[in-house]
């Protein structure tokens, strides 16, 4: 059934070129040879140290954030201060650590070798991805070296259109990231429909392929709105065209139709890849078949159409029509359950498996956990009558964090363990890589849940100053911010040792059935010695497990049975 | 099928073929649905504009058929006339391209530059037009045109040296702030929608808010696209495309295409609103 | 299962005076359907998320790796179960639907002849208007009566959010919004702007006061009738307080985002321009109509002009209880 390459004699020769020989990490030296690469190995790691730097300067912000709510009224910061603050955090979170986070690093590295394939499809398309992905973060940085801006991540006008902090930077940052993710996107869409190896049709894909598809739709066709939308505000601050301002004629919530119609679609190009992770970890870490494949590839598609017809739901007591609301209600609960049946896919893809606890497995289960809770509270909001006394409040903070960080940081860090020895061809300390994630996953629920009674007590958000009834909350939540920072240092510790000093790495090192597990860790520049033909990649009984040191290896040699 | 060693193209001595990929079909393949793609989000930035549009024009066609007034059909129209030809010689180039035959291309893809060169001039001239009429956007329209003179057109005007918080800034003394009047942005008209208004209706610096940016972004990308057309014309005079290697110019001529299809909405609705 | 879960839920829920551990307490006619479906939908969660990481943990040991066992072979999908569990969250989910969009439109349709307020935001106080003209800083009303907010703002978007009542509307600049409430428990509750709206968003706050019945009429009587009765000093003061100007200037001299009126009138103040001026009648006459033309050097000019808003007669208290806060042993230091 499976069709198989005969392996080269010994495809440990493969492990063995990359651990004395030549990998696509060492094979041209110099700065150069990384900044005008067309290896998207390298840019995806390029992309990683990026989205990594990124997401410590917003988890800063996030803890700067956190100590000034330790007290109500002024803790460490001043009111201004503090609104530039948890503006920042957002805005780098979502921009610059979030949207590109799984596609640009592990898509960018692992879908073409998935596919067998030497490269995407448009190389240089793909560099130029990156140094857009640089040139915004340089406008970002060049906000918050001018004074930072204040007006939430959102920008709603008419605030953003007439305070005086660092709007016109930002949003042109935020301008160029959008073209970075739209190039990623164009990209595995062409990789996609023209790339695939023989023997595999799209529906034997694997299923990170199917996510990392219907991601790439949305990049592509709501990125531009954001686009037109951003360019809008800045011509609104510099030419006072005034289509967002009431005085001159304009109407303020144009701004908010215009700002999610792109932002709710942008949560799902958060999601989507990390649910294609989670279909990875779950069916390696139980030696189990993916159940329910059809569906959960459907779904992908589901979402991401769905997800266009939704954004209504973050105005629902902004004044917009009571049809205008009811329908999409109606929608937003219609969207929830395609996300809501995956879980059920992966319990049962458990059942009856061998379950492994290796650290990426680990967050594939937390992902669950946490994951169920961001989309069960989502439930909340989108019933309109509870939603009118929950918009706005930490209740929401909490429930896009439970989905956001519980679900794609969660599954990000799942995925980054999962292939870093494909990435870098070191293994990291398990026993380390546990406590890291045990830290995280307390700290995370410590820092968030009270969040969800603080807001259904009417604690409103992007608040300073709070009533002192809240204080025990919002206490709870700074500890807890910091528990996860030390997680995160924790992490940052043992893999910075593994680059250094970590066990060499076998080719494949879990046992899974897919293509990118063929060639060795890290791979040669070329990617496969051979053609790659595909077979089922879920089917787990094509490799078996030789030793710690060769890994896992194809178990029939020469012809399938 | 073949094994193909380790980063050499043994077997292909095609010059322009990625390393890549298989074969120069697949290429071309890759190349032409990359390039509809980039297409589709170009519609997709213009689309906002376009809904913005329709909204304000739903809410207050008397704006749109007094201000349409303002606009040259037959400058329009022209314009209209020479995109499409551009279009045409850009189609020619392209198949000049795919025939190999370099001194037409050439000839073609220059003749696309002077078509656009004379698009942006009109555009210049009815920009020019409208900057002396003042017929600007937002908070510049300050109109100063025969039938227009006794427009009370913009309601509060803001004092030129504009104060951060405009909305509340009225410095006359006697105006009351423009929220308390009542809601300016979406109450419903008083003309029906087709008459048009015997005096100048509130707001009308909406439509050449919307005028100039929908023209502008337009303008936009037509000097992007006159700049990667010049790109080709380069590469041609350098002696590329006489092998039929068609590629680039072919998804460039898709580029131009769109362009002029957003051209061919935008007129219609911008200057035949009566 | 669900009901069951659901009327043990309510059993330690909210009721009209009193907070439970997750909702504030219920102080409207709409509060206790909104609580009601809230529970509904905590109960839902609570079974689902019990029972897939309960299945989950169970999983978890029950199949977890042991040497030499290997993971069994199971039927890789089935349509029955698939569509089972689809169909059902789907089913719960209409049914959560239905719930909120009924409870909506009674959150947004108010009942004929409601009591009106108008209610004007601005960055950063809440000024409410009773229909005799009387404007407050705080939203006094009769208990068991309807009561339709008719709101607009100044600048930015503002909301208004009671969370006792459930309650919540954005307040837009250009267009009137409108929110309706009848409040069941007299007493005091928290109003919160819920839109942020810059620096002094988190102090935008309010209260309302819910009176008893025939105590909101003698308390609108004495409240309009306060400035016909006070001196211009108090009266003056008075307005300082309601209008929203205690907002950013104090009177004690401590800094806050205007000048301290402590000692303000009648000396010298330095403009934003250079330009030394006496803060006289007329300079604050100026500076209430239209504050930006002369701005105190080293404040932002963000002060809203209350053009419109005040009369010729609360323009003339307040310049006299700013002298009062300049009067050294004899009366002021103006003319």
């Amino acid at each position: 059934m499976t069709s198989v390459n005969p392996p080269p004699p010994g495809e440990g020769a493969a492990a063995a070129l990359a651990v004395g020989g030549d990998s696509y990490l060492s094979h041209a030296k110099g700065l150069r040879s990384w900044i005008f690469t067309l290896d998207h190995k390298r840019i995806g790691v390029m992309y990683l140290v990026a989205v990594l730097t990124s997401f410590f300067l917003g988890g800063v912000f996030a803890l700067l954030v956190r100590t000034e709510l330790w007290t109500p009224g002024r803790t460490i910061v001043s009111a201004d201060t503090y609104n530039k603050l948890f503006t920042l955090h957002g805005a780098v979170m979502i921009f610059l650590v979030l949207i590109p986070s799984i596609p640009a690093t592990i898509g960018n590295f692992v879908l073409p070798l998935m596919l067998g394939a030497k490269d995407v499809a448009l190389p240089r398309l793909n560099l130029a991805s990156f140094h857009l992905y640089v040139v915004g973060a340089v406008f970002l940085l060049a906000a918050i070296l001018t004074g930072g801006v204040d007006t939430g991540w959102t920008f709603y006008t008419p605030y953003s259109v007439t305070t005086g902090t660092s709007v016109i930077l930002t949003t042109l940052g935020a301008f160029i990231l959008g073209f970075s993710s739209i190039f990623t996107g164009l990209n595995f869409i062409v990789t996609l429909h023209k790339m695939r190896p023989k023997g595999m049709s799209w529906f034997r894909m694997p299923l990170l392929l199917w996510s990392l598809y219907a991601t790439a739709i949305i990049q592509v066709l709501a990125t531009p709105v954001l686009g037109i939308t951003l360019l809008l505000l800045v011509a609104e601050r510099t030419l006072g065209i005034g289509i967002f301002n009431p005085a001159l004629g304009g109407d303020p919530l144009l701004f908010q139709h215009f700002f999610w119609f792109y932002s709710h679609p942008a949560v799902y190009i958060m999601i989507l890849p990390a649910m294609g992770i989670e279909s990875e970890l779950i069916s390696v870490f139980s030696r189990k078949h993916i159940f329910g494949y059809n569906f959960i590839a459907y779904s992908s598609i589901a979402i991401a159409v769905f997800g266009f017809l939704v954004w209504g739901h973050h105005m629902f007591v902004s004044g917009q029509s009571g049809l205008a609301n009811m329908i999409f209600s109606l929608l937003t609960f219609s969207v929830a359950i395609p996300s809501a049946v995956k879980v059920f896919n992966w319990l049962a893809t458990m059942y009856k498996g061998s379950i492994r606890f290796d650290t990426p497995m680990l967050y594939a289960l937390a992902f669950i956990f946490l994951f169920a809770i961001g989309g069960l509270t989502g439930l909340f909001l989108g019933a309109l009558a509870t939603d009118v006394h929950l918009h706005d409040t930490y209740f929401v903070v909490a429930h896009f964090h439970y989905t956001m960080f519980g679900g794609t940081v969660i599954a990000f860090l799942g995925g980054l363990h999962y292939w870093w020895p494909k990435f870098f061809g070191r293994r990291y300390s398990e026993r380390w890589g546990k406590i890291a994630a045990l830290l995280v996953f307390v700290g995370f629920n410590l820092t968030f849940f009270t969040q969800f009674v603080m807001g259904s007590h009417g604690m409103p958000r992007r608040y300073y100053n709070y009533l002192p009834q809240f204080t025990p909350y919002h206490q709870a939540s700074t500890i807890g911010s910091y528990i996860l920072a030390l997680g995160f240092f924790v992490m940052a510790g043992y893999l910075a040792h593994s680059l250094i000093k970590g066990e060499r790495a076998p080719a494949n090192p879990w046992g899974a059935a897919t293509l990118e597990w063929r060639t060795s860790s890290p791979p040669p520049y070329y990617n496969f010695e051979h053609e790659m033909t595909a077979g089922d990649p879920y089917d787990l009984d094509t490799v078996r497990f030789v030793s710690r040191a060769e890994g896992w290896v194809p178990a029939t040699e020469g012809a399938g049975s | 099928m073949s094994t193909t060693s380790p980063g050499s193209e043994s077997g292909h001595h095609d010059p322009h073929l990625a390393h890549h990929f298989e074969n120069a079909e697949q290429q071309a393949d890759s190349a032409k649905l990359g390039m509809w793609i980039f297409l589709a989000t170009e519609l997709l930035f213009f689309s906002g504009l376009f809904c913005a549009y329709a909204m304000y024009r739903a809410n207050h066609p008397e704006i749109f058929i007094w201000a349409d007034q303002f606009l040259d059909k037959k400058l329009g129209g022209l314009n209209t006339v020479i995109l499409i030809c551009s279009s045409l010689t850009m189609a020619w180039a392209v198949r000049a391209a795919q025939l190999g035959r370099r001194r037409a291309l050439a000839i073609l893809l220059t003749a696309t530059l002077v078509f656009a060169a004379c698009f942006l001039g009109v555009k210049g001239i009815e920009y020019n037009t409208k900057w002396k009429h003042g017929l600007l956007w937002g908070e510049y329209y300050h109109p100063h045109v025969e039938g227009a003179a006794e427009s009370g057109a913009a309601p509060v005007t803001a004092p030129p040296a504009a104060a951060p918080d405009k909305a509340a800034a009225a410095s006359d003394g006697t105006e009351i702030p423009p929220a308390a009047e009542g809601p300016a942005g979406l109450a419903p008209a008083n003309a029906p929608a087709h008459e048009i208004p015997a005096s100048a209706p509130k707001n009308v610096q909406i439509f050449f808010s919307i005028y100039f940016v929908m023209t502008g972004l337009h303008g936009i990308h037509v000097i992007a696209g006159m700049i990667v057309i010049a790109w080709l014309l380069r590469r041609t005079l350098r002696g590329e495309f006489g092998d039929g290697y068609a590629t680039p110019v072919d998804n460039v001529g898709l580029y131009w295409h769109l362009v002029d299809i957003i051209w061919i909405y935008l007129f219609p609705l911008l200057y035949l609103i009566r | 299962m669900t009901t069951l879960l659901h009327c043990a839920l309510l059993a330690l829920t909210a009721a009209p005076g009193k907070p439970s551990f997750l909702m504030p307490r219920e102080a409207s006619t709409v509060a206790g359907e909104v609580d009601h479906l809230f529970y509904l939908v905590l109960g839902i969660s609570a079974f689902f998320f019990l029972l897939v990481v309960g299945i989950m943990l169970y999983f978890v040991i029950r199949y977890r790796y042991r040497e030499g066992v290997a993971a069994e072979k199971t039927a890789t999908h089935n349509t029955a179960l698939e569509v089972t569990w689809t169909v059902i969250p789907l089913t719960l989910a209409l049914v959560i639907f239905a719930y909120g969009f009924k409870g909506f439109i009674d959150i947004v349709t108010p009942p004929a002849n409601a009591y009106e307020v108008l209610v004007t935001a601005q960055k950063w106080s809440w000024q409410f208007t009773y229909p005799n003209g009387y404007v407050d800083k705080d939203l006094h009303v009769p208990v068991n009566r309807p009561v339709r907010l008719v709101m607009q703002s100044q600048d930015v978007i503002h909301s208004l959010y009671v969370p006792a009542f459930r309650i919540k509307r954005d307040v837009v600049p250009g267009r009137y919004n409108k929110a309706w409430f009848q409040a069941t428990t007299p007493g005091e509750y928290q109003l919160f702007c819920a839109e942020y709206c810059g620096t002094g968003h988190s102090t935008m706050l309010a209260k309302v006061i819910v009176h008893r019945p025939g105590g909101f009429d003698t308390w609108l009587a004495d409240a309009s009738n306060l400035l016909k009765t006070m001196s211009p000093v108090d009266a003056g003061r008075h307005l300082y307080t309601v209008r929203g100007c205690a907002q950013c200037h104090s009177i004690d001299g401590s800094g806050k985002t205007g000048p301290t009126f402590k000692g303000f009138f009648g000396h010298k103040v330095v403009l934003s321009t250079g330009q030394a001026i006496t803060a006289d009648e007329d300079y604050v006459r100026e500076s209430i109509l239209d504050p930006q033309a002369k701005v105190v050097a080293g404040f932002e000019p963000v002060m809203p002009t209350f053009q419109g808003r005040l009369t010729n007669e609360d323009i003339t208290s307040i310049i006299q209880y700013l002298k009062s806060l300049s009067a050294g042993p004899k009366g002021g230091g103006g003319k």
